[in-house]
């Protein structure tokens, strides 16, 4: 497997994992969680500094830095201009030049703004940013953000936070297909089988954060989301058979006792 | 003197550099990124640039988030 690597703008991860850092109900428990999912990136979002209340601890103390390479969002931007003030910000914090780089359309979907996303990815990219964008599963938008110089694609399998897996099988596939750079279900997966699927797929990689901070257990579920990742991986590269209408027996009739 | 801090008004008894107002509000340098009438600041200049009358600052850091 060690050929099998996965590589975003050069960097090399060991895991297909990325996963994020909101919604956890204690920072011990999104720390157990990253160690169980085998991550290696963790995604982080951009937000004032409570001035006024010193007592809250920062975010960066609960993420080791030796392990876990940082991935901030432009989350919560809803044109380019948003975004890209919000990515020189992240930028400038001094701890990474890769951003997730979300430009909202919607509140109550939070499904892209693509004609946004696809300006400011356009910004960023000349501006030396590794960018990766939180996008739809449309191929043409994905082949445009391409063009655009991403590192990567982000196509969401569902709504942020929804749970409800891929909805769209064949788009993510054409993706795949079509993509000359890392493909990264990004958004709706509520469980170890979605996960699994989105590799099945062929995708590179998946980010998730809800399914694994609102489980039930966040941190069985992380590593589960660890072995599915892997498991779909593995089920891709070893060829699946191929599907049928009907049944192909698994043994042939010739020598049965009770045959003609 | 007046200044508006993260969306809010807030009173600086006298003009401080951004590294002054940030070491004043025990704030880890590090760990955060500035804006400075709407223009980030690099970090290098933290104890160079002047905070005036009127001026709009703006403190991130990093959150949990997806």
């Amino acid at each position: 497997m060690s050929s099998d690597s996965f590589v975003i703008a050069g960097k090399t991860f060991s895991s297909r994992l990325i996963v994020g850092t909101g919604k956890y109900t204690s920072t011990e428990i999104m720390q157990q969680a990253h160690q169980a999912s085998g991550t290696e990136l963790v995604t982080v979002a951009v937000r004032r500094v409570n001035v006024t209340d010193r007592s809250k601890e920062s975010l960066l103390d609960f993420i080791d830095s030796a392990k876990y390479a940082l991935l901030p969002n432009t989350a919560g931007c809803y044109t380019a201009e948003d975004a890209i003030r919000t990515a020189h910000l992240a930028r400038e914090v001094g701890l990474s030049e890769w951003i997730k780089l979300e430009v909202i359309g919607d509140e109550r979907t939070l499904f892209p703004d693509n004609a946004g996303l696809l300006e400011a990815t356009k910004v960023l990219v000349k501006e030396g940013f590794v960018v990766l964008p939180y996008t739809n599963d449309d191929p043409i938008t994905c082949r445009k953000l391409e063009d655009a110089g991403a590192a990567a694609v982000m196509p969401l399998g569902a709504p942020i936070g929804s749970g409800l897996g891929i909805q769209n099988l064949n788009n993510i596939q054409i993706i795949r297909e079509f993509s000359g750079i890392p493909v990264i279900v990004d958004a709706g997966v509520g469980t170890a089988s979605d996960a699994t699927i989105a590799m099945e797929l062929g995708v590179d990689g998946v980010l998730m954060n809800t399914a694994i901070a609102g489980a039930e257990d966040p941190v069985g579920m992380a590593d589960a989301m660890r072995l599915a990742v892997i498991s779909g991986r593995r089920a891709h590269l070893a060829g699946r058979i191929a599907r049928r209408r009907y049944a192909t027996a698994s043994s042939s009739p010739d020598g049965l006792v009770t045959g003609p | 003197m007046h200044i508006t801090l993260n969306g809010d008004p807030y009173e600086l008894s006298e003009a401080l550099t951004i590294g002054r107002l940030l070491a004043s509000l025990s704030i880890d340098p590090r760990r955060v990124a500035v804006e400075h009438n709407l223009a980030v600041v690099k970090r290098a200049t933290y104890d160079v640039a002047v905070i005036q009358p009127g001026d709009q600052i703006e403190i991130v850091n990093f959150v949990g988030g997806g």
